[in-house]
């Protein structure tokens, strides 16, 4: 059997243990009494929580800082798995992405062009490549600092193929499978849009969308598609894989979905 | 000397048989361990689903990021179901109550547990220990903390971008303390075989039950 506690003091007061005169402790059941601090840690959780979004903005930058000095110098690489530890995420829509090299990489320009062009990885490399040192800001949050771009002007391209009259847009396509985007033509032909070789002043790798990708300076890193594979000129804006999903299409950085990141460019 | 079972004489096959030396007593209730096992399943597809989201390696390995993030989205949400379901039984809310109060012997278990005192007697405990009703309060909140910034960060037109920005701030770096936690959690029970039994089968030992949790009143099967 289960003998009841025997309740003598004010199990209200918080200190009714350590007064009340209970005769034969051993026998009370201890599970019945005592302060709430289950529901006090639960409501101090809740509490922390709240005050840690507002109080974000000013730790992330003290964590960044912090953070950052560290990752720089940390050969495991586990900084990179702390939330903003610095550093790319690596964002698939696919299951997996298939490896392509200089033997079998290609990237075709067609829709409405005059010349239509398919470039290999070493005729792309062969044209004039462009630097860009911008920062690269996703459009989830995460930002790295001073990224150093390189490849050939989009802009040279289409003026190699020969956009004709009535083109009003260009639509990217990657040799994942899935993944799309878009450009107006007139964003196309900024000078800081780039079919990019190299990435941080080395080859492109995988992991990074190569061996090449789109770089769009001025925008989310959404619309700087990763393993670009066709660049067609067609009549109007086809939104592209996330801009279907709710994304905005002129995703221009800190003016755009929503957000008030400051512009890369 | 009094006599003991079998002594009294050879017709021993018409006496009941010796009792089990140590009967086994009821922990939890056939609901309370549904509960128990449909938040565990969550919890799991939940971590599972944020790593392949977070870490480089996996992300890469399993990609697919609509489906995880969906997955994740609603195992995430469901979390509580199961818990405020249970509530409906008298047993688990019981065990909650007792989870809530905390006595002075809970003082002493963690002043033991933090010594790293071993010594028999030295960590009083009712029917869970101090530490497991901190585990399980901490939890709590934290999980309705990742509740609230996941639903920020779900729903983008709830609240202004700040708010946003700094619940992924919260989510992400609640989400690696919980992470470590509910390790620890499951180290315990894979430490504590009885223990993973209790949770399993409902009952556990009776000397298991006086030596880890002497001040428990237990109730036989």
């Amino acid at each position: 059997m289960c003998p009841r506690p025997l309740v003598t003091g004010d199990r209200r007061c918080s200190n009714g243990w350590v007064n009340s005169p209970l005769p034969d402790r051993d026998r009370s059941s201890p599970d019945d009494g005592g302060a709430p601090v289950g529901r006090r840690l639960v409501l101090a959780m809740l509490g922390l929580g709240a005050a840690g979004v507002v109080a974000a903005p000013v730790l992330q930058r003290t964590l960044e800082d912090g953070l950052g000095a560290v990752a720089d110098k940390d050969p495991t690489g586990l900084t990179g798995l702390l939330p903003n530890g610095g550093g790319f995420r690596y964002y698939s829509v696919t299951t997996s992405v298939p490896e392509k090299t200089a033997a079998d990489y290609r990237l075709t320009v067609d829709g409405l062009v005059d010349r239509p062009a398919t470039y290999t990885l070493d005729s792309l490399k062969a044209l004039p490549q462009t630097r860009m040192v911008r920062d690269v800001q996703c459009v989830t949050g995460w930002r790295v600092p001073e990224t150093p771009f390189e490849g050939v002007r989009l802009s040279a391209l289409l003026d190699a193929a020969g956009v004709r009259p009535g083109a009003k847009a260009i639509r990217f396509t990657c040799f994942d499978g899935a993944y799309s985007e878009s450009l107006t033509l007139e964003q196309a032909s900024r000078p800081d849009v780039l079919v990019a070789t190299r990435m941080r002043d080395e080859p492109l790798a995988h992991a990074h969308g190569g061996p090449i990708r789109l770089y769009v300076a001025p925008m989310y890193f959404y619309k700087s598609a990763k393993w670009l594979s066709g660049i067609t000129v067609t009549d109007s804006v086809r939104p592209g894989y996330w801009e279907e999903l709710g994304y905005d299409v002129d995703a221009w950085v800190g003016r755009s979905n929503g957000r008030d990141d400051a512009p890369t460019v | 000397m009094t006599s003991t079972p079998g002594s009294a004489g050879p017709t021993a096959a018409t006496t009941p048989p010796p009792s089990d030396p140590s009967p086994r007593v009821r922990r939890f209730t056939t609901a309370e361990r549904l509960v128990h096992r449909a938040t565990a399943w969550l919890v799991l597809i939940c971590v599972a689903t944020a790593a392949c989201l977070y870490v480089p390696q996996l992300a890469e390995l399993v990609g697919r990021r609509r489906l995880v993030v969906t997955v994740h989205e609603w195992s995430g949400l469901l979390i509580p179901v199961p818990l405020l379901a249970g509530l409906a039984s008298r047993a688990l809310r019981a065990d909650l109550s007792r989870i809530n109060r905390f006595g002075p012997h809970d003082r002493r278990w963690l002043r033991a547990a933090l010594r790293r005192d071993h010594a028999p007697g030295s960590r009083p405990a009712g029917k869970f220990n101090a530490g497991q009703k901190l585990y399980a309060a901490w939890t709590a909140g934290a999980v309705l903390v990742m509740l609230g910034t996941g639903l920020l960060m779900w729903f983008t037109g709830l609240a202004p971008l700040v708010w946003r920005t700094g619940a992924t701030f919260v989510h992400d770096w609640l989400a690696l303390a919980l992470g470590v936690v509910v390790a620890g959690h499951m180290a315990k029970a894979l430490a504590d075989p009885e223990a993973r039994r209790g949770m399993r089968t409902g009952s556990v030992e009776r000397l298991w039950a006086r030596s880890e949790h002497p001040l428990w009143r237990e109730t036989e099967e």
